[in-house]
Parts: C-alpha cells; sequence; structure tokens
C-alpha cells in the first residue's frame, strides 16, 4: 500500500470498537422483560428464523429464572449469544414486536437475550440437556460456523458420535471471524464452541478436508456428513488492475481485523470498498474505525436497490463514509499500488437494464480498495464430493431435509442459500441434524 | 371558582387532603414540611403508651416492576413520650391555624387514663381525635389497636369514656380485620362518634426469602404479621367505606383511607360518601410534594365537569350501588375489536379461550393473526378489553335495547307468582325465552 493511515492510540482503537449495544444491567433488563406484554402466538417468535419462544424466555426474566430462560433459547438456537449480538434484530423479532404497532418502542429483546446468555455462560454453563442413548454410528461435520455448530450440538443430544472439521485453527466460522468487532468479539463465539464441545461434539482444528484429509475418507468414516461450509472469497471484478497491491477481499480483510490487533492491519488513507451489501458496509466501517481518512462505498445500483439494512446503511453513513451510488468501478490504476479507481456513472433502464452513462468517468484516489461483491461457492472442493449438485453457486438440497444429491450428505448455512444471516444458518443446522437423525434412524 | 374545602364530623380543613395517622406525621418538622406544601389536615401519629421499635420494619410487595404496590409494616405508635409529642401537636397547631390536626390516641383500656389523655389533647388546641382501633400488630397483642376494633362492646365503651369528657370531634377509626364493618362502626356510634376513619392496615405476611427462608421484613431472622397498606388495598378500602356509608344506622361522616395515591383516588373515595380522606403509603414512597398534583388534579376534575364543592360529589356513586339481586339480567354486552387498533398480540385470544368463554378465534392474515369475536358465543364478560394493551382497542358494546328488563330478585317473585320452583329448567326456559345463550 502506498499510503497507509496513521496508526491511533490503544485507547482510539478501543474507543472505536467499543460494543455498539452494551450489555443490560440486572436491573434494566428486568424492568425491559415486565414491559414485554407476553403476547401469545407472538409475531416475535413467527419472525425469528429459530423461531425462540421469545415471550416465554423474556418472563423466566422477570421471574428470576434465568437458568431456565437460558434453556428456552438454547432449545431453539445453539448460537444465541452471537445471534443475541449480531443479528438483524430491527428487520426480525424486534421489528414484528407488537409494540411498534402501538408506535412505541420493541422489547429490546437482542439485548435480553444476549443478558441470559452472558449470565449463563458467566455462571459456568450448568448442564440443561440430557443426552440420548448412545447410537453407535458417527457424522462427520465440515466447517464450525454456526450451521455446522448448530447441527452438531444437536446431534450429539440425539446421540451420535460427532466430529466437526475445521480448516481454521481457531474455530466458530464466521462467528469468530466475520462479525464487526464492535457488535461482537472473538472470545464470545468460542465461549459457544467450549459450550458445544462440553456436549461431547469433537472439533478438530486446523484441518481442511480435502487436502489434510480427503471427502472419500470421510465418506467412509462416518454415517453421515453435514456440509456447513460456508462460502469463499469474492468474485472477481473483472476490471483492469485487479492484481495490483491493495486491492482486497473483504472477508479476508474482515478476518485479519478479528485478530484485534489493531494496528497490525494495514489499511489505505483512502479506501474504495465495493459493493452495498453488509459485507460492505462492515469494511468500510472497520477501515474507517481503523484510521482511514476517506473511505467510499462504490455501488453500481441506487440506493433503493442496496441490499445492506436501514439500520447498518445508517451505522456507516455516520461513521462519515460516503456513498457513491450508480457509480461503476471500471479500471483500477496503478504502477504497483493501487493508485486512483476510475469509475463510470450507471443508468437502470426497464428494458436495458444496468448501462454505464458515456462520458461520465470520474476518478477517486485512493491507496486500498475491498472487494465486497458478494462470495464465491468452494467450487473445487464441492466438485470433489459424489453426486453433489450445485446451482448458482449453490448446494443443492431439498429444503424438506437438507439432504443433498448425496443421500448421505446433508447441508446448511450460507453453502446453501448463497449468504444469509448467522440465524439462518443455525436454524439450517439444527433442523438438518433432526433429519440426519431420521435417515439414519431409517438406515439402522 | 372551585372550593376544596371539607368538613369531616365538625372537622374543617382546606381541601379534604389530609395526612393518615403513620410515619409522615411523626414529628412537628413532618408536618409542618406537609401543610407548607398544601395538605390540609393531618392526623399526627398515635401517641400512647411506651413502646419500643424495632429494625427492619417495612416489607415491600413490588409488581412487574412498579415498587411498592403494597406496604407492609410492623412499626408501632409513636415511640416518643406524649408530652413531646402534645408540645410539638400545640405549636404546630398554633404556626398553622387553618388546618385540621387531628390527634391520633391509643393507651391502655382504662377509662382514667382514657379521661386524662383526651383532656391533654384537647388542650392542645387541636381540632379532633382519632381513637386508634386498627392498627392490627404489636398493640392488639397488648390489648389495643385491632384488639378493640374487633369487639364491638368494646369499641363503644371506650367511645364512651372519650366522647363523655371531648369537647371536640372524635372520629373512630377501623380495622378491616372483622368479619362486618358495621358492627364497630355502629358500636362507635352508638357511643357518639363523631365519624368513622377506615380502613386502617390489613393483617399480612409480606413474603418469604427463598434464600434464607426468613419472613419478611426480617428482625434479627424473625418475622410476624404487620399491616398492609398502598395502592394494592385501595378495592378493599373502597369496598368497606361504601359499607359504613350505606348504612343508615352509621349515618356518620367518614374519612376514607386505603391506598390512596393520587386525586384519582380520591375523588373514588369521596363519591362512595367520604368527607376526606386520609393519605400515608403514597407520601411515605414519594414524599409530601404529591399534594400539589392531587389538588391541581381534582380542581381540574371538578372544573372540567361543572361541580363547585366537595358536597357536590360526595356519595355521588353511592345511589349506584346495589345488591347483585336487583341487576338487569337482560343487559347484553359483546366485545368488539376495532381491527384499525390491533397489535396482533392475541392476548384477548388466550385469555378468553383459557380464562373465559372460547368465543375469540385466530384466524391467519397476511402472517399474522386477525382475532375475530363470535359475537353470538360471546358471554359479555369483558375480560379480553381488560388484558387488551391497547387503548380503545377492545369495547364492551351493549347490544339490548333495554326495551325489557329483569332482576334476579324480579325473576325469583315471578317464579314464586307462578308458583315454579327455582330449577334449571325454568331458567332454562326464561333463557330461552331472551335468547340467552349460557357457554
Amino acid at each position: 500500500m502506498k499510503n497507509t493511515a496513521p496508526l491511533l492510540s490503544p485507547k482510539e482503537y478501543e474507543a472505536n470498537f467499543a460494543e455498539l449495544h452494551p450489555p443490560l444491567t440486572g436491573i434494566s433488563a428486568k424492568a425491559e422483560a415486565e414491559r414485554c406484554l407476553y403476547c401469545f402466538d407472538s409475531p416475535c417468535t413467527k419472525s425469528c428464523p429459530t423461531h425462540i419462544d421469545i415471550p416465554g424466555f423474556i418472563k423466566k426474566i422477570s421471574s428470576d429464572n434465568l437458568l431456565g430462560s437460558a434453556k428456552t433459547i438454547l432449545e431453539s438456537n445453539w448460537v444465541a449469544l452471537t445471534c443475541a449480538k449480531a443479528c438483524p434484530v430491527q428487520v426480525l423479532c424486534e421489528g414484528a414486536c407488537v409494540y411498534n404497532g402501538k408506535k412505541e418502542k420493541p422489547i429490546e429483546i437482542g439485548r435480553l437475550q444476549r443478558y441470559v446468555m452472558d449470565n449463563y455462560f458467566e455462571s459456568g454453563m450448568p448442564d440443561l440437556f440430557t443426552k440420548a442413548q448412545g447410537k453407535n454410528k458417527s457424522v462427520g461435520i465440515i466447517g464450525s460456523g454456526p450451521a455446522g455448530l448448530a447441527c452438531g450440538a444437536e446431534l450429539t443430544l440425539l446421540g451420535y458420535d460427532v466430529t466437526i472439521y475445521e480448516s481454521n485453527k481457531i474455530p466458530g466460522g464466521l462467528n469468530s471471524w466475520g462479525i464487526a468487532p464492535y457488535k461482537m468479539r472473538q472470545k464470545d463465539s468460542l465461549k459457544e464452541v467450549k459450550m458445544i464441545k462440553g456436549l461431547g461434539v469433537k472439533i478438530k482444528t486446523g484441518i481442511r478436508v480435502g487436502e489434510a484429509i480427503s471427502i472419500d475418507k470421510l465418506l467412509e468414516k462416518h454415517d453421515a456428513i453435514f456440509l456447513g461450509i460456508g462460502l469463499s472469497e469474492s468474485p472477481e471484478l473483472k476490471i483492469p488492475g485487479e492484481n495490483l497491491k491493495g486491492v482486497h477481499d473483504a472477508l479476508s480483510f474482515i478476518e485479519e481485523v478479528k485478530s484485534e490487533k489493531w494496528d497490525e492491519v494495514k489499511i489505505g488513507k483512502r479506501v474504495a470498498v465495493i459493493g452495498a451489501g453488509n459485507t460492505a458496509i462492515d469494511a468500510a466501517t472497520e477501515a474507517k474505525r481503523l484510521g482511514a481518512e476517506q473511505v467510499y462505498i462504490v455501488y453500481r445500483r441506487a440506493a433503493s436497490q442496496m441490499s445492506a439494512y436501514e439500520f447498518e446503511f445508517i451505522l456507516a453513513k455516520n461513521d462519515g463514509v460516503i456513498f457513491l451510488f450508480n457509480s461503476v468501478p471500471v479500471k483500477i490504476k496503478g504502477k504497483k499500488y493501487v493508485k486512483e479507481i476510475i469509475c463510470k456513472k450507471s443508468r437502470l433502464d426497464n428494458q436495458a437494464g444496468l448501462s454505464l452513462i458515456p462520458n461520465s468517468d470520474f476518478v477517486l484516489p485512493v491507496d486500498m480498495v475491498i472487494k465486497a461483491i458478494g462470495q464465491k461457492p468452494h467450487q473445487d472442493f464441492l466438485n470433489s464430493i459424489p453426486k453433489l449438485k450445485i446451482r448458482n453457486g449453490q448446494v443443492v438440497v431439498n429444503f424438506k431435509n437438507y439432504q443433498t444429491g448425496n443421500r448421505k450428505v446433508f447441508a446448511g448455512g450460507d453453502c446453501i442459500n448463497g449468504g444469509k444471516e448467522v440465524v439462518n444458518a443455525a436454524f439450517d443446522g439444527k433442523m438438518a441434524a433432526r433429519s440426519i437423525d431420521n435417515y439414519l434412524s431409517a438406515s439402522a | 371558582m372551585t372550593d376544596l374545602t371539607t368538613n369531616c364530623g365538625g372537622i374543617k380543613s382546606p381541601n379534604p387532603f389530609w395526612l393518615a395517622s403513620a410515619p409522615p406525621t411523626n414529628t412537628a418538622y413532618q408536618v409542618c414540611r406537609a401543610f407548607e406544601q398544601g395538605w390540609g389536615g393531618a392526623v399526627w401519629k398515635t401517641i400512647g403508651e411506651p413502646v419500643m421499635n424495632v429494625c427492619n420494619r417495612y416489607g415491600g410487595y413490588d409488581y412487574n416492576g412498579q415498587k411498592l404496590v403494597g406496604l407492609n409494616n410492623i412499626e408501632l405508635i409513636s415511640d416518643r413520650p406524649i408530652e413531646l409529642n402534645l408540645k410539638e401537636i400545640a405549636e404546630t397547631k398554633r404556626l398553622w391555624p387553618d388546618r385540621a390536626i387531628v390527634v391520633s390516641l391509643m393507651v391502655e383500656s382504662k377509662k382514667e387514663t382514657w379521661h386524662e389523655i383526651v383532656k391533654r389533647s384537647i388542650d392542645t388546641g387541636c381540632d379532633g381525635i382519632e381513637l386508634n382501633y386498627g392498627c392490627p400488630h404489636g398493640m392488639s397483642e397488648r390489648g389495643m389497636g385491632s384488639a378493640v376494633g374487633q369487639v364491638p362492646e368494646y369499641c363503644k365503651m371506650i367511645t364512651e369514656w372519650v366522647t363523655e369528657v371531648s369537647t371536640i370531634p372524635v372520629l373512630v377509626k377501623l380495622t378491616p380485620n372483622v368479619s362486618n364493618i358495621l358492627y364497630p362502626a355502629r358500636a362507635a356510634k352508638a357511643a357518639g362518634a363523631s365519624g368513622i376513619s377506615l380502613i386502617n392496615t390489613i393483617n399480612s405476611i409480606i413474603g418469604v426469602d427463598l434464600d434464607t427462608f426468613e419472613i419478611k421484613p426480617s428482625v434479627a431472622g424473625k418475622g410476624g404479621h404487620g399491616g398492609y397498606a398502598g395502592a394494592a388495598v385501595k378495592p378493599i378500602a373502597l369496598h368497606l367505606v361504601s359499607q359504613v356509608a350505606l348504612d343508615n344506622e352509621v349515618n356518620l361522616p367518614i374519612s376514607g383511607i386505603g391506598g390512596i395515591s393520587n386525586w384519582k383516588d380520591a375523588v373514588e373515595f369521596i363519591l362512595l360518601g367520604c368527607s376526606s380522606v386520609q393519605v400515608c403509603t403514597a407520601v411515605m414512597h414519594y414524599g409530601f410534594r404529591i399534594i400539589k398534583d392531587m389538588i391541581e388534579g381534582m380542581t381540574n376534575w371538578m372544573q372540567s365537569k361543572g361541580f363547585s364543592s366537595i358536597d357536590d360529589i360526595r356519595g355521588k356513586s353511592l345511589s349506584r350501588l346495589d345488591n347483585f339481586g336487583n341487576f338487569n339480567l337482560l343487559h347484553k354486552t359483546v366485545a368488539r375489536i376495532d381491527q384499525k387498533k390491533c397489535i396482533h398480540c392475541n392476548l384477548c385470544h388466550i385469555a378468553c379461550e383459557d380464562g373465559a368463554h372460547q368465543c375469540i378465534d385466530l384466524i391467519p392474515v397476511n402472517g399474522h393473526n386477525k382475532t375475530v369475536v363470535r359475537e353470538d358465543d360471546c358471554v359479555g364478560c369483558s375480560l379480553c378489553s381488560l388484558v387488551c394493551p391497547v387503548e380503545g382497542c377492545i369495547a364492551m358494546v351493549r347490544v339490548d335495547d333495554d326495551s325489557e328488563r329483569k332482576t334476579w330478585n324480579e325473576l325469583m317473585l315471578n317464579f314464586k307468582k307462578e308458583e315454579k320452583p327455582l330449577s334449571w329448567e325454568n331458567l332454562g326456559e326464561f333463557q330461552k325465552k331472551y335468547g340467552i345463550k349460557i357457554h
């Protein structure tokens, strides 16, 4: 990188990455819990992808039954702390809270869930669940992200011998490596991993299936396989200059930030993030909070078409990120290092679709480009699995039971949906586990 | 001009808001502070027999985040000598001649002792005397307080000892811990009391500690019954007040007490016949300053309703009180839900389904539930409208045209005339005639 942003003081870094939503105190959690109307057949529960009995766990906060509350949550969602911190609650549970209909502040469900889970972890994770009798069958899970963890936890309680294979040295997948630090730190994700290991799930880290061990070997070794492998890096922009120094992939950048060694992350003085999804927002705000002087979000379509949530957009705007809509990067220039990015303005036509406006070129002088235009599948690895079907970069499954074209292989999470929330992956993993149980029980 | 002045059994005050005989009226310092902020009167904390208090005197009952919905106490009467209290009372009365100062008394059951304390009280220049026959703890075990209030004969005897020497009005404060409040009230009347104060606190145990198994409040590990007060007791107080107010034999002015926390509570007591109201727990929680809203709120309400004096509203709701046998059986209401206001919490459904008569259906529409009342099956119980968290969303709508009325008493008379016994069959015939369905 040609020009790097000046380092900040440790205090500044900590302030910039301090929690956006600090924990509730005991008194404030109880007051908030008592505000809950305890709806019947509640809209919040329906809008949670894992269908947590939200009024149920909240009422247990007000009755001082915090252990029971944690159980209610975990029965539906094995990565409930991560979800409490990383879920887009505004568009899920809290967005569905009936208080919105009264034009009143919705119940702070996310923060209440976090309160319960924090308490559970602080109290030493007392046993909440009983394991079924051992079934003498084993399941191999590839990937220790939310889908794999949920699937593993569920299967181990159902009596299976479960091994999770994780390529990274630190488990947790995107829970550990992909969530903006001001939302959640890695140590919280690892608490959940520890809890799930405590149930009896074995996690082998630093083992990349397909390299350290072949998929055929796993298929031989286990009675069923669950793929919770997520997605790979951003696809190519397919423009000149893409290989210059200073062009980064959003997820690897975010992963680097997650190490929390703030001063070791190289950051450009001026940064352009390409794309306007929620990952793009994370990359942009993190770049800004690491000290970048100017951060742009360059998006080829209009503001109304951006896939980032409204609250994420506002967060980035408040961080001083400049949004350039209807702007398409056409060339990245520089000798060895990125020097500038050339864009053209675009327009959307009903018939012709998106087209570039002639003579609309403009130049952004930047030192760093972060690509956040979606993620590619782990194509080569997926191709190595017999009978697996892939469509539009997604593993094809029967959504009723998460079974792939290979009857022995099940899949869930980002690799089947193209990239959704942690909570969707957690649900997939849990439901896939139940299907695996059905499958293996039938074949017994 | 709205006139809030009142006269309760000969005790006059610039407004009907008095402080009840309790910790807030323990000293001249407190009563003067209260008067400065506008309180119309104060019943001094009961003076009398030598006592000693213990530590941890109160237990709070909190509900759904609201502190002190109820408060119980095991504090006794004034633990300061009679002489000191009487001196402070005289001084306070001298400083605040327009306010009502009532001296509350409780001494051993000896005629001479009562004669003496009554005379000494009158010497302070106070406006009246209140006889504490209500305290349910500590003193009752020593044959005083509610031990007197629970035995109409004692109540009459001691009240007579007081009225025979008193030159100022005498109020008798009753305990609610009786099976029939009218017996002690009538005894007080027979003994020449000028008015009745009620209710004193209700016998209670506020709670048990789940860690230590101690009774709350704990006095070095031990606890006992105490007097329950605060907002939670208001409905009980309103009922007992109305019973005394309606009794022709008692027919005395009433000073209403029990859970009065704001002007609305006070108006309710006055509508049921009170001439003054007494407040304690709300002041113990928030301080004397609450009087400003009480005076202002009541004045605004009276103005908006066109009332100019307390006399205009006193007892105004008593004519609405009746026995169940005189209620119209043909009065029919049903619940109607304003779908525009509904927020889809479904609380009406579950309350009706599990706690009432199963007439509110949930019909899935656009991802939420529409709550629909089957009016034919609605018995008009009103539970749904009470659990609904949205103001004005569920209304109980009258559907009979008021052309016919029939009370239970009338129905029984009809049966008698027609020589029909009261049976399920005969009752069913009546219900069928008027299209009343039982669910």
